[in-house]
């Protein structure tokens, strides 16, 4: 099907709304939108960052999950305590594939589950004394942690626990940071509040240490940066970090995926910190930014056009050497792009996507597929701000579509209507439209597959397209006997 | 009254960041810009208004003050 044209994409949208009551229709036409270059406020054409509406089947998360989820959840030396009742953190544990290295429950503990298991008892009498005694056995089974974040889920700020009393007395028990997150699951509209609040914890618990918790001495040198706001999604910050050092970069800190507490503490010491998920860190940039003067600034690594214009900009923040080290950079990948353009762009070229993701990927990801001659016919964010769409408008062509916190209704029909070659999307949505017959990507975990930055992933990204896209499988979702004929004289011609 | 926080864009215009609700937007006018006075009504390009108790110019931004709100867009 070809592309839309702004009267078609709008009249999509109203026809979409039609089955919602008179309310409801009112509220989310406000988050539906026909992308037009020329507006430089994306207010004036979409609203973000608001209540989902009763009754739809929003795809967001909690601020329990933005926190110890995405912020804390990866630094991998220490413990993150989901306190609370079960099921919060062991329905999410290992759910997110953020790397790392090191040997879990002796040095490092990612993929484990640490819970306060709340019963009834505890929601009556307060679970401050088990939140105590947790910490205490955590000391004696997992010595060699560095540090302890408690990770409230919605009953404890209902009951109203104390645990910055009970986090700041086992901290100098165990000398060693005890970290209360006050990231209760109904904090907010979505997990953005969540990675806010994560943010200022790390702000006022973390940095307020001084560097307390840094053994070794830190060597500053003129060319020390920090990564953050990259979660090592399937190694993705490390496909990114090899780049950043063959430019002659020295990388002090990933925030936070395969991140340690030493790397968190050390990176009020660097010289430029760079941002790659500005939804979930920019906060903390903009802290250290006035607390320590370090600039930031933000980058995107999916896809070659855009790595190129990252490590430019990136290098123009340094000396000559710098800048030098980024062409050759740049010029040594461009064969491997080359050939990977050679191999996959004319299987791809001319594919539609549709996106529906989360902080960054509904914006960066557009130039990877841009690369290899696709195209971006929609995105939405499920918890972006108006910044985030006032960043997405330029990306976007001319009469494309956006969409803010999409229903699960909605996002079907437009899919329907728009016909695009490929959804990239999360979990949830997946087995739905591979039933409905489209392929389908996973942009949140990768699919399983990964990394898909620097130019390492983009080989792997490409890839994954391609053996999504041209998958023979999609061919054969029609019982032979419903097919249409023509179909049959086809296959007789070929046989 | 709101803490904010002025820094300046790459482009070199003051940026006005609200934290308590995520807004960030563009200052379009500042009616004291001088070293000695410096703050005065704020005006953001998305219509908002704000007041700046008029101060010295901060020695480095991005720089964190409490403001008052006028006029609110939205
Ligand atoms: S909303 Fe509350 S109960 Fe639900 S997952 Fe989040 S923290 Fe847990």
């Amino acid at each position: 099907m070809s592309n839309l044209t702004k009267e078609q994409a709008e009249a999509l949208i109203a026809e979409v709304l039609e089955v919602y009551p008179e309310k409801a229709k009112k509220d989310r036409e406000k988050h539906l939108a026909v992308n037009d270059q020329s507006i430089e406020q994306s207010k004036k054409c979409i609203t973000s960052n608001r209540k989902s509406l009763p009754g739809v089947m929003t795809i967001r998360g909690c601020a329990y999950a933005g926190s110890k989820g995405v912020v804390w959840g990866p630094i991998k030396d220490m413990i993150h305590i989901s306190h609370g009742p079960v099921g919060c953190g062991q329905y999410s544990r290992a759910g997110r594939r953020n790397y790392y290295v090191g040997v879990t429950g002796v040095n490092t503990y990612g993929t484990m589950n640490f819970t306060s298991d709340f019963q009834e008892k505890d929601i009556v009498f307060g679970g401050d004394k088990k939140l105590a005694k947790l910490i205490g056995e955590i000391e004696g089974l997992f010595p060699l942690h560095k540090g302890i974040s408690v990770q409230s889920e919605c009953p404890i700020g209902l009951i109203g626990d104390d645990i910055e009393a009970v986090s700041k007395k086992a901290a100098v028990e165990i000398d060693k940071p005890v970290v209360p997150v006050r990231c209760e699951g109904f904090r907010g509209v979505s997990q953005s509040l969540g990675h806010h609040i994560a943010n200022d914890a790390i702000r006022d618990w973390v940095f307020g240490r001084d560097g307390k918790d840094v053994k070794q001495e830190f060597v500053p040198s003129p060319y020390d940066v920090s990564i953050i706001g990259d979660y090592n999604i399937g190694g993705d910050a490390w496909s990114s970090r090899i780049l950043l050092e063959e430019m002659g970069l020295r990388v002090v800190a990933q925030w936070s995926g395969d991140g340690t507490l030493s790397e968190i503490e050390l990176t009020p010491k660097v010289k430029l910190n760079l941002i790659h998920c500005y939804r979930s860190m920019n906060y903390i940039a903009r802290h250290m930014e006035e607390k320590y003067n370090i600039p930031w600034i933000e980058y995107n690594f999916f896809g070659p056009t855009k790595i190129a214009e990252s490590l430019r900009a990136i290098a123009a923040h340094f000396d000559d050497k710098i800048k030098a080290g980024a062409e050759a950079v740049i010029a040594k990948y461009q064969p491997m792009v080359d050939a990977i353009k050679a191999k996959y762009n004319p299987r791809l070229e001319g594919k539609r996507v549709m996106l529906y993701v989360g902080g960054l990927r509904p914006r960066h990801v557009i130039g990877s597929y841009e690369d290899l001659g696709m195209e971006v016919v929609g995105t939405g964010y499920e918890f972006g701000h108006n910044d985030d769409y006032d960043r997405t408008i330029k990306e976007m062509g001319n009469a494309t579509l956006l969409y803010d916190d999409v229903t699960g209704f909605e996002f079907e029909e437009f899919v329907k209507r728009v016909q695009p070659d490929l959804v990239g999307s999360g979990i949830k949505e997946k087995y739905i439209f591979q039933k409905m017959g489209v392929p389908f990507r996973q942009m949140h975990s990768w699919d399983y597959s990964g990394p898909y930055h620097g130019y390492d992933g983009f080989a792997i990204f490409a890839r994954d397209m391609d053996m999504t896209i041209n998958n023979p499988c999609w061919k054969k979702l029609q019982a032979p006997w419903l097919k249409k004929p023509e179909a049959e004289v086809e296959m007789a011609k070929a046989a | 009254m709101a803490n904010i926080m002025i820094r300046r864009s790459d482009k070199g215009d003051y940026v006005f960041y609200l934290p308590k609700r995520d807004l960030e937007d563009t200052i379009v006018s500042m009616e004291f810009d001088t070293p000695e006075k410096w703050g005065g009504e704020i005006k953001l390009n998305n219509g908002g208004a704000y007041f700046i108790e008029p101060q010295a110019a901060p020695a480095r931004l991005p720089y964190s003050v409490r403001a008052k709100r006028l006029d609110a867009a939205e």
